[in-house]
């Protein structure tokens, strides 16, 4: 139960900013579920585990895409906060910064798991979760792109994304 | 797999390439059968719009060629909805107009002088090649199987589902619409199979195309989430997925709230939550995912599905909050009655007073989609046999829109696309199983032995059971093609405005009194005479006449609507105040007693009679059009509400006295008439057209002397009276 307890409380969370992807708040609740069910460690002590981890095993080139995303999160939610307590009054132009900000964050984000995957896909990591449909991806092939691909579709889909932002602002 | 056959006949390594071009040659071709097709109608009658919505794209579209694209988008249309008018630049799809705009200037631009109404009456053909190309790319994605995409093109390409929208002439939203959302899909597929954010961003581009072309996008808008929540729900989460629903979502949402209609419905209306919820979702998906990286944890995924059933709980609770308490609008009124088919019925008559609005009777599914129709489970069969992601896709697709299908005869539009890719898996796989033995004649021999080897179990090498198997789907493709010319020459060709008919000599009989009634309001009546009619021809007059109307086919306004109803179904002392206060000058009204043309104003006066009720329940009841028996009559037994209504007497003016005496007779109720026309005191007769289809009335106007307009009749009657009695007393009298 008390696992619950806490997922639903990140859920209720979750909605109020549509990007929940800060690392430090949103780690410790949820790792706070294996932490009832695995270990005696306190949910603490398993987030800075995870911290660490993170910190030692990310290559300094994801490390600035995630400080990047981190970047839009707070942008986006100063914007929302702004929204919800100033009014929304040129609602266009509230609409267009902020789907700026989590349009930008999820491109990122999507560069991020296309670049980061053949390093990632080695480790146990995805070993270990894939394991009742590790047939699929086979099956499908290598679809991973080549950096330099991801890069490109990323510079397309900001474009796109900023145009209709421009467009959108009035 | 057809590989060894054809490769046996094109000799190994250049064979790929032959195939290649044999595939494009043959996709060619179906575009052109696709096209060709549709023309019966201007063959048969010439190149003209059709129908009703039709005539309203094609007066924007002329506006938008003529004005240009800024004054189309804030176009303000004074000459519709006569006292309100309409802003029609922010009420409208603009897609098809802009494309067609677009296609005129280029051709100008390529010292093509074409007229922009030949532009508008060929979009619907043109388009549905592109759609059958369109249908082979998404149908190769489902199958490695190279005959499914070849065949899926064909089926959508001649299907009568399909052209029942996209003849020549019907220049309306679904002309450019399903092409696009079969490309919308296929991008989609593309997107989730490849994980990159261009396919995802091309998809959001062509969806935003979508949204400005037709209120169908609400569609994928609903399809695509639900995708990816049973892909989530299976445990298919992948990074694939993530990048391209999330891309997808970003981009496509920003790009539908572009056009002024849509705004910001996408985050106001619960039609498009599901969207937003599944975003939130996969977010939550992928960083669970993402710290599970680092936590190897067997509980996880335990937790994962506990904590994703909980969000989607407390969206969906969020949601109906925030539905209930009216942050986000409620659900449109089509979308209930998508779940509760009774509900239009009951709450908003102007819905579903529309035909195509009504549920598909079962002979319809036969009718449009032929042998497709018992293919289609088949094939969704074969979908569960591969099941992956796009499988998934396909099911779900078929599962949505066959009932929505079912719900509405329009919708049978969105399942024609999935019917068409579903049956074109199972019969490829069919012949695919039976035709890699049974080669071409020659190398038939070789050909049996190699697949002698390859699949033992099957009993199927007989040349009996191959040339059966073979023969009859042969047949059914025959039959097929032979339905869908049937169907689309006979059902679908049709302008509607123009009427054909034949003579007993078996000669063709055109009837064309639309025009000619609009043609005649166009020359004489004054530019801005106001001209008031049912709805359905509002887009008419304002295409053809050119005359300003009081209602139209763009519904927005059930007050409007209802006030001419009300109109219609009083009596004159009600109707005329009326309609001096709304300027009225012309009352037009279709009447197809001489002719038995069924479609007419009597037989859709319930519907008008049932939408004044909704608004005015004291002055207007249904219940007094009907004899005490519940009859809807018009003869004799007529109730006095239905008599001294102004449609009735409008219908029937004059009408008795084209017969001899006391047989008058209504062809399409199949009635007969009571003895004497019905006096119409404040109306004038102004124009009846050849077959009395359309009849014309002008609005008198107060009486030079201030007496109401019966006393004025009576008095110059009775004049009148004397003086005929003294040359045919008889009859006079009998009249009396």
């Amino acid at each position: 139960m008390p696992a619950k307890r806490h997922a639903a409380s990140t859920a209720s969370a979750a909605p109020a900013s549509p990007t929940p992807n800060t690392p430090t708040p949103l780690s410790k609740s949820l790792s706070s579920g294996p932490a009832t069910l695995k270990s005696n460690a306190s949910a603490v002590e398993i987030a800075q585990l995870v911290w660490e981890q993170y910190l030692s095993s990310t290559p300094q080139r994801t490390l600035l895409l995630d400080a990047f995303m981190a970047f839009l999160v707070l942008v986006g939610g100063l914007q929302f906060l702004y929204c919800a307590l100033a009014g929304n009054y040129p609602f266009n132009a509230f609409l267009s910064g902020f789907s700026a900000a989590v349009g930008q964050f999820v491109l990122t984000a999507s560069l991020r798991m296309q670049t980061s995957e053949p390093t990632g896909q080695s480790k146990p990591s995805s070993k270990g979760k894939n394991a009742r449909f590790a047939e699929e991806p086979e099956e499908q092939g290598a679809v991973t792109a080549s950096h330099e691909r991801a890069f490109a579709d990323y510079i397309f889909g900001s474009l796109i994304l900023h145009f209709f932002c421009v467009n959108f602002i009035n | 797999m057809a590989h060894p056959a054809l490769d046996v006949l094109l000799k190994g390594s250049s064979g790929r390439s032959t195939r290649g071009l044999l595939r494009i040659i043959i996709l060619c071709t179906i575009a052109a059968a696709a096209v060709s097709s549709r023309l019966f109608s201007v063959i048969r009658f010439e190149s003209i719009i059709h129908e009703f919505d039709p005539w309203f794209n094609f007066r924007a579209t002329k506006y938008l060629v003529q004005n240009g694209f800024y004054s189309f988008w804030d176009w303000f249309d004074d000459r519709t909805w006569h006292p309100l008018g309409r802003v029609t630049g922010g009420t409208l799809y603009p897609g098809l107009m802009v494309t067609s705009g677009v296609i005129y200037h280029v051709m100008r631009f390529l010292t093509f002088p074409v007229d922009i109404r030949n532009i508008c009456v060929l979009l619907a053909p043109a388009f549905s090649g592109l759609t059958a190309l369109a249908m082979y790319l998404l149908t190769s994605e489902m199958t490695t199987s190279p005959s499914a995409g070849l065949l899926a093109a064909a089926f959508m390409g001649i299907t009568p589902g399909y052209i029942s929208r996209s003849v020549a002439g019907s220049y309306d939203n679904e002309a450019i619409a399903i092409f696009l959302l079969v490309f919308t899909f296929f991008l989609w597929i593309k997107a989730v199979k490849n994980g990159s954010i261009m396919w995802g961003a091309l998809t959001a581009l062509f969806y935003g195309y979508m949204v400005s072309a037709w209120g169908g996008y609400v569609f994928i808008t609903n399809l695509i989430p639900l995708h990816i929540f049973v892909l989530l729900c299976m445990g298919r989460y992948s990074s694939r997925l993530y990048i391209s629903y999330t891309t997808w979502y970003a981009l496509g949402t920003l790009a539908s709230m572009q056009i002024p209609f849509v705004g910001f419905l996408p985050i106001r209306n619960s039609d498009h939550m599901s969207a937003l919820g599944v975003f939130g979702l996969i977010q939550l998906v992928a960083f669970a995912e993402f710290v599970r990286g680092f936590l190897p944890g067997k509980q996880f995924q335990r937790l994962l599905t506990s904590m994703v059933l909980i969000t989607f709980g407390l969206g969906f609770g969020m949601l109906v909050l925030l539905s209930v308490s009216g942050v986000i609008a409620p659900w449109s009124g089509r979308f209930y009655s998508l779940w509760d088919t009774a509900y239009a019925k009951v709450h908003i008559p102007i819905i579903a007073s529309v035909s195509e609005h009504q549920p598909t009777a079962w002979p319809a599914f036969f009718f449009d989609l032929n042998f497709l129709i018992w293919l289609f489970p088949a094939g969704v069969y074969l979908c569960f046999q591969k099941l992956k992601d796009e499988h998934v896709f396909v099911v779900i697709y078929a599962v949505l829109s066959s009932y929505f299908a079912g719900v509405m005869v329009r919708l049978m539009l969105t399942l024609t696309p999935i019917v068409c890719v579903a049956a074109a898996l199972a019969l490829s796989a069919i012949l695919d199983n039976f035709l890699v033995i049974s080669a071409p004649t020659p190398p038939a021999k070789t050909d049996t032995n190699k697949s002698d080897k390859v699949k033992k179990p099957i009993g199927i090498y007989s040349y009996f059971s191959k040339t059966f198997v073979t023969c009859s789907a042969v047949l059914y493709l025959l039959i097929f093609v032979a339905h869908c010319t049937w169907v689309t020459s006979n059902a679908y060709s049709s302008p509607s405005v123009v009427l054909a008919s034949k003579l007993p000599d078996g000669s063709q009989y055109i009837i064309d009194d639309y025009r000619e009634a609009y043609y005649w309001l166009r020359q004489n009546t004054p530019d801005n005479a106001k001209i008031m009619s049912w709805w359905d021809y509002g887009y008419q007059i304002g295409g053809m006449a050119d005359r300003p109307t009081l209602v139209d086919n763009n519904t927005w306004n059930n007050t409007h609507i209802a006030t001419v109803g009300k109109a219609m179904s009083s009596r004159e002392e009600v109707s005329y105040p009326i309609l001096r206060q709304h300027d009225v000058d012309y009352v037009l009204v279709v009447f197809g007693g001489l002719l038995g043309y069924s479609g007419d104003d009597l037989n859709k006066f319930l519907w008008m009679v049932r939408i004044a009720e909704g608004i005015w329940p004291d002055e207007v009841s249904e219940r007094e059009f009907f004899t005490a028996r519940g009859e809807y009559r018009v003869d004799d037994e007529a109730t006095p509400a239905m008599k001294n209504s102004l449609m009735y007497k409008m219908s029937y003016h004059n009408y008795q006295n084209l017969f001899p005496p006391g047989q008058a007779a209504d062809r399409v109720r199949g009635t007969k008439l009571p003895a004497d026309t019905p006096q119409l005191n404040t109306l004038d007769e102004a124009f009846t057209s050849e077959n009395w289809i359309i009849r014309i009335y002008k609005v008198k106007d107060l009486d030079n002397f201030g007496r109401d307009h019966s006393s004025a009749v009576a008095f110059d009657k009775g004049h009148k009276k004397k003086r005929a009695a003294k040359k045919k007393g008889p009859r006079v009298l009998r009249t009396e």
